[in-house]
């Protein structure tokens, strides 16, 4: 382990949220059995009392995790001189076999997070609990996850050492190396960006249809999660090399560089946001419809989908204006 | 307006200090009427009135508020619900302390989230409806009791309620200001509102003002 | 203006007004709470200056050293040795360095005696002149136009005009610093003409840098290869580690100050329970009650967090961190009284918040909360 203070406050956030998950789903385990809305009964009340305390809890996680989720990223570039070839945060990332396990889980941390948030207020926009069971089935399963994140982090901040041997994102992304790193590579730049707009075009299609007609929203939904994973691609395999200006640099991170003008902001803001909001519009579309929201969910996923239309169409602006501004030419 | 049908309240339920306050009450508060609940001291008027208001939920039994039953309404809802109907006057006027007048009359619009401006105006021409509005800027501790109780009347208004409810609103007012807080009640009920007071008071009860007259004893109406 | 948005400017106005109510008590709570962050935040702002001075001072060093190994401890390297190595792809200069410790019994002090490099022109010095370190300069009394005198082990003296002092911006490394010209070096230490300490190799491509070094190292077997990547490495590794024992020791203040901030909170007053009561009573919800009170921690929090921080700052950048020195540089009668180079970055910034209000706001969440439900009909009581 290095006593790195970015690492002792990473894991102390992450202790942190994995002992709320923990207590959360005890009291899930409670709900899921004891909950009778109807009863008058005091212990009706007070399981009634603690749901609030529930989605404090859970806003509360969610808003470190997304915090802690941008620092982990910095704190890994920062590392990088202390690892023999690393470079930037892939560098230090690669300096473990627990590394990009516990980047993944805290991506999927993050999503599962606001998936329940927004499931969350939907359920207290009805005037009888509608969604109460669903939220904290879902619930148990978000926790695991919260908790397999914080080990897999935990682990890899054990695992590292000083001095190790690493490998950097000249080396592993490269076209043609094992892996899924190389697979992401290896699309090739036309077929990545081929893939990325004629995929966002698809989904913005998907979205338009949910528009018309809200039962299709799970559609979308399912789409926006593929859609993050073509984007995820395409920047490492096509739009990074257009940043970079430079046609081997292959690299997801350096792009939150200040040398790059700390354009990966503008390009992971709104996809994270977009996917952040498309997920909850599937899921909640793919629900019956409670008849206390009548009226509310249909208003409510529409929202969802145009908010998260609209952050993937910036996503697409800024990807394109990345290849339109750049020096690089990768096709005459 | 409100009915309610066979409602219980019973506290600590369960445990050596159980108290059953209410034992099965089943009543129908008019709109636009007057209604005094009276009885003697333990009878559980306060209680009766916290179910009415939406303050408390009933151990058993079901209270409708104009049609739709209340007693099973999420928490929240039943804030937003208390907000928009009902505007409560404590038997001790529980202003905040070291608040100002104005801001006290603000304090229920909070969580309405309308813009700090209006809702300060509005306070304010409630404050001078009340004869108050040179008082705005005093902190609470610093009114007389009569201005306290009328700083709270205008807080109870300040989200336009239906239903005004009171506990011993007069219990600590002497004749003058007894006259004049029925004075305010007279105004209310010819603005249309429904008013719904406990009272020891036979001035309150025996004044032509109260329309219906509920007797309670032991956590039952009693025949009056 | 949307509905939310006026809703929580109204809840933090009352937070606001509710913390001033509360002048004392608050003000005891958000001086403790400064006090952390601002210890936390000195030892991170330090830690992170040092070593950010150590990458400054290695920056001039040669991407390569290589040194004579015999035995297993270090010996002189020979113009032998350099030459052995001659010309290779990647290397553009090579020099033989000399470098040595020199006990001064006068002020009882170690000082590091070096021959600038030969490229280095502005220190470049004749027989008879010396630059020195702000340590040296500080504990002889030395002026430039003063003279430094120094006996070595065998009874040799040396008698040096200070033609200047170095600047004491990036004095870590360079404040016990004597620089001598190469005569000189040689005769006080008497070392043979064809000696030298190490040899330093500059690369100009940083990739190229290990594949330069194992090139080298097929040249002269026998020799130890440092790369500077190596150094940056162990100083970086070195600062980190005392600088995290330093705060894993202080995270039990910091727990001690979280109990303490869950038993402020749960220990409300009457007088605040009263006033929820009368809140709850009035037509807030729980989640209304909740939020506000997150916000009074909130305030709370970032106050103490800036707060804090900017103390931190000038702790350690206008005084030097005159707090933390000793546990972090070690003991040294020679250690350098500059000022660190001020700067901070976003990383270290976040790190501090999350150290600062994460804890807090954990701590204050449940009793809020249990604040917060409490019932509405309490009012009427
Ligand atoms: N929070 C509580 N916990 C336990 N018992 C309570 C509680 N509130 C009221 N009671 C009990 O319920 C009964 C009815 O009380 P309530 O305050 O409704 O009477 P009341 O008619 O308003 O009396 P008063 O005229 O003195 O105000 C009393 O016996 C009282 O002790
Ligand atoms: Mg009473």
């Amino acid at each position: 382990m290095i006593f790195h203070p970015p690492i002792l406050a990473l894991t102390l956030v992450s202790l942190l949220s994995a002992a709320a998950a923990v207590w959360a789903s005890i009291f899930a385990v409670e709900l899921l059995r004891r909950w009778d809305l109807s009863s008058g009964a005091e212990s009706q009340v007070l399981l009634e009392r603690r749901t609030y305390l529930v989605s404090a809890v859970m806003a509360l996680v969610m808003t470190a995790e997304l915090a802690s989720l941008v620092l982990f990223v910095f704190n890994a570039d920062r590392m990088a001189v202390m690892f023999v070839g690393a470079m930037c945060a892939v560098g230090t990332l690669n300096a473990s076999v627990y590394g990009l396990p516990a980047l993944l889980a805290k991506l999927a941390v993050f999503f599962a997070a606001s998936l329940w948030l927004a499931v969350n207020y939907a359920d207290s926009q009805g005037r009888d609990y509608p969604l109460i069971r669903v939220k904290y089935r879902l619930l148990l399963a978000v926790a695991p996850l919260v908790v397999l994140a914080a080990g897999l982090q935990l682990a890899y901040f054990l695992d590292l050492k000083a001095d190790t041997i690493t490998s950097c994102c000249s080396k592993l992304f490269a076209p043609g190396k094992p892996g899924l790193s190389g697979e992401l590579t290896g699309l090739g730049e036309r077929t990545a960006l081929v893939l990325l707009f004629t995929g966002l075009g698809c989904l913005l299609a998907a979205g338009a249809a949910a528009l018309r007609w809200p039962r299709s929203a799970a559609l979308y939904g399912a789409g926006s999660a593929a859609f993050f994973v073509i984007a995820i691609a395409a920047v490492i395999s096509a739009i990074s090399l257009y940043v970079y200006e430079h046609p081997n640099h292959h690299c997801p991170f350096c792009l939150l560089k200040r040398e790059y003008g700390y354009f990966g902001f503008a390009l992971y803001t709104p996809l994270f946001a977009g996917t952040a909001l498309g997920l909850p519009a599937g899921f909640l579309g793919l629900l019956r419809q409670p008849p206390s929201l009548g009226a509310v969910m249909p208003a409510l996923l529409r929202r969802l989908t145009l908010g998260s239309m609209a952050c993937f169409s910036v996503f697409g602006a800024f990807a394109a204006w990345a290849i339109w501004a750049s020096k690089l030419i990768l096709f005459a | 307006m409100i009915e309610l049908n066979d409602v219980t309240k019973v506290y600590n339920q369960g445990r050596a200090n159980e108290v059953a306050a209410i034992r099965g009450v089943s009543l129908t508060v008019k709109a636009r009427e007057v209604t005094v609940l009276k009885g003697p001291s333990g009878s559980g008027k306060t209680t009766l009135l916290t179910l009415i208001g939406c303050l408390a939920r009933p151990t058993s039994g079901r209270v409708r508020l104009r049609g739709e039953a209340v007693s099973s309404l999420p928490e929240k809802f039943l804030a937003q619900l208390r907000r928009q109907t009902f505007g409560f006057i404590f038997q001790q006027h529980n202003l905040i302390r070291g608040v100002s007048a104005l801001q006290n009359v603000m304090l229920p619009a909070y969580p309405l989230g309308l813009p700090h401006a209006r809702l300060a105006s509005k306070a304010l021409e409630l404050l001078a409806e009340l004869g108050l509005e040179h008082r705005a800027g005093l902190t609470a501790e610093h009114l007389s009791g009569g201005e306290a109780q009328r700083v709270a009347i205008a807080r109870a208004l300040i989200n336009g309620p239906e239903v005004i409810v009171a506990d011993e609103p007069t219990a600590n007012l002497d004749t003058a200001l007894t006259q004049q807080f029925l004075e305010i009640v007279a105004r209310f009920k010819s603005e249309g509102k429904t008013v719904l007071m406990t009272s020891h008071d036979p001035r309150i009860w025996q004044a032509p003002l109260a329309d219906t007259v509920i007797t309670l004893a032991d956590g039952r109406e009693a025949a009056a | 203006m949307p509905p939310w948005f006026e809703r929580h400017r109204l809840l933090i106005d009352f937070a606001v007004a509710s913390l001033l109510r509360r002048k004392t008590r608050n003000g005891g709570l958000l001086a403790v709470y400064t006090l952390i962050v601002f210890v936390l935040g000195s030892i991170m702002l330090f830690g992170e200056a040092i070593r950010r001075e150590a990458a400054a001072v290695l920056s001039g060093a040669p991407e390569v050293t290589a040194q004579a190994m015999r035995m297993g401890r270090h010996d002189f390297s020979t113009r032998a040795d350099i030459q052995k190595l001659g010309r290779l792809l990647g290397i553009t200069h090579i020099e033989g360095r000399l470098w040595g410790y020199h006990y001064d019994t006068a002020s009882a002090a170690n000082y590091t005696l070096q021959v600038p490099p030969a490229e280095d022109s502005a220190h470049a010095l004749a027989p008879g002149e010396t630059i020195v370190g702000e340590g040296v300069a500080r504990l002889r009394k030395l002026t430039p136009g003063g003279y430094l005198f120094l006996v070595s082990a065998e009874g040799k003296l040396l008698k040096l005009k200070v033609k200047e002092m170095l600047p004491s911006a990036s004095a870590l490394v360079s404040s016990d610093l004597v620089l001598v010209s190469e005569p000189d070096f040689r005769s006080f230490c008497g070392l043979d003409p064809d000696v030298f300490t190490d040899i330093g190799m500059r690369v100009s491509n940083p990739q190229e840098v290990s594949k330069a070094a194992e090139k080298a190292a097929l040249r002269l077997p026998g020799f130890r290869f440092v790369t500077r990547a190596d150094m940056l490495r162990t100083y970086e590794a070195l600062f980190s580690w005392r600088e995290g024992l330093l705060l894993a020791v202080f995270a039990g203040a910091l727990l001690a100050f979280v109990i303490l901030a869950w038993d402020k909170a749960s220990g409300l007053s009457a007088e605040e329970r009263r006033e929820i009561g009368i809140l709850k009573g009035i037509g807030w919800d729980t989640g209304d009650v909740i939020a506000m009170k997150m916000w009074e921690g909130g305030l709370i929090s970032v106050t103490a967090f800036l707060a804090g921080a900017v103390l931190a700052y000038g702790h350690v950048f206008l005084f030097s961190a005159s707090l933390l020195e000793p546990v972090l540089k070690g003991w040294s009668t020679l250690y350098p009284r500059f000022p660190l180079t001020p700067s901070v970055d976003a990383l270290e910034l976040s790190t501090l918040a999350f150290f600062s209000i994460v804890p807090y706001m954990a701590a204050i969440l449940v009793p809020v909360w249990r604040a917060a439900s409490a019932d509405p009909d309490a009012a009427m009581r």
